[in-house]
């Protein structure tokens, strides 16, 4: 049955699709969940409509409520739809320095946007928005860095998802911003498979972003569970670009740039474990589509030119 | 066994300024000892008490050491070993 009730019934249950040109060995096979396939095409849908429906059971979010969030698009795009379906105002902090689409579509559902500065990354997002919680009492900050519904959104849906579709998989393989995907579908996975290798992809990026920043300054999200990880890469935007690509080429795939950064990292442990011999299922995360990103200039022009024109911006 | 080492900025008084600097060593352990001699100062930037200082991320072919064996992680031939401090979220 495909009939929902309204969009935001239509969440989760996304495809798994193979990605068979990428194995290195008959033993060793790619898999992709496409969570683009979600009502507003991210996997952020998951824990957006999750932490709304848990501060509506808890009563802190009524009709009328303005919700309050540091986010860098996805989720906040999520929180958009849903803000604009159920009758709240939805603020969203992000950095000056996402992309186009991103606050085109936030301001198209109607969110207004508080910027933070580009250099803080990420981070300066959360530091901001925490300030400003502190100056608006009433408004509800739902926090996706720190909601136990974020992670539990995954260990409830995308996890269990994942191990209906592929009983046999040895290895997840998602992106690390909040922390919640990997935690709460790694924490489900590693209950049924406990050999499960949980494998984080973090962007990597230039100075540009870093340079001005203490490095004792780590923000480590509350969410965020090492005992979970078993493995953690660092990819630059070169690499994820370049996979993103491969993507589409190969597999007719457009995903957005952080897809290609998990891919990446996918198949540095396809690569190992064409070397062992045994057998492998590897699931990653195609986390969005391309759409938000075409005016990055990531997909048109050489490589060299799509990471240059990606430096100083955060891509995932 | 030849890697490819990527110095972060704050390391590169080190290099005499360069970015990128070959190392020989099929672990991270013998790619710093190789380092060391060459670049004499590094070792102490990145390892303390016998293991990696806490607030420097190592690499190698983009995987972070600490979940691949530490100082004794394999490096393979033509392999990246990418250096830096230690910002990203997440980071412990």
């Amino acid at each position: 049955m495909a009939r929902y009730e309204s969009l935001i019934d239509a969440l989760g249950d996304t495809p798994l699709v193979g990605l068979p040109s990428f194995s290195p060995a008959p033993h060793v096979r790619l898999w992709a969940k496409l969570e683009d396939r979600n009502p507003t095409g991210s996997i952020k849908d998951r824990p957006a409509l999750r932490m709304i429906q848990q501060a509506e059971a808890e009563g802190r979010l009524t009709p009328g409520c303005t919700i309050l969030e540091p986010t860098s698009g996805n989720t906040g795009i999520s929180l958009a739809m849903a803000a604009k379906l159920k009758g709240y105002e939805l603020v969203c902090v992000m950095p000056e320095n996402t992309s186009a689409e991103r606050r085109q579509l936030l301001e198209m559902y109607g969110a207004r946007i508080i910027f933070s500065p580009a250099a803080g990354g990420s981070n300066q997002a959360v530091a901001t928005a925490k300030e400003i919680a502190a100056q608006h009492p009433d408004w509800v900050m739902l926090y996706q860095y720190g909601n136990p519904g974020n992670a539990l959104a995954h260990y409830e849906g995308t996890g269990p998802e994942i191990l209906r579709d592929m009983p046999t998989i040895t290895h997840f393989v998602a992106g690390l911003g909040t922390t919640g995907t990997l935690v709460g579908t790694g924490r489900y996975l590693r209950e049924h498979k406990p050999d499960c290798q949980i494998i984080a992809a973090e962007p990597r990026y230039g100075e540009l972003v870093y340079g001005l920043r203490n490095i004792a300054e780590g923000f480590v999200p509350e969410l965020y569970d090492p005992d979970v990880l078993t493995g953690r890469y660092s990819v630059g935007a070169y690499d994820a670009l370049r996979r993103t690509r491969q993507l589409v080429e190969q597999e007719g795939i457009f995903a957005g740039i952080s897809s290609g950064a998990i891919l990446h990292a996918a198949l540095g442990q396809a690569e190992k474990a064409a070397g062992g011999g045994d057998e492998a299922d590897i699931v990653m995360v195609v986390c969005d589509g391309g759409w938000k990103y075409l005016s990055t200039g990531a997909y048109t022009g050489t490589l060299e030119e799509a990471a240059e024109a990606l430096e100083g911006q955060l891509w995932a | 066994m030849s890697a490819t080492v990527s110095i972060p900025t704050i390391l590169r008084t080190h290099t005499g300024g360069e970015k990128q600097v070959k190392a020989e060593g099929s672990t991270l352990q013998e790619v710093i000892t190789d380092l060391e001699a060459n670049h004499p100062g590094i070792k102490d930037r990145l390892v303390t008490d016998g293991s990696l200082h806490r607030f420097v991320n190592v690499y190698v072919n983009d995987e972070d050491v600490r979940f691949a064996g530490g100082l004794d992680a394999q490096v393979p031939d033509g392999g990246t070993v990418t250096i830096l401090p230690a910002v990203a979220g997440g980071a412990r």
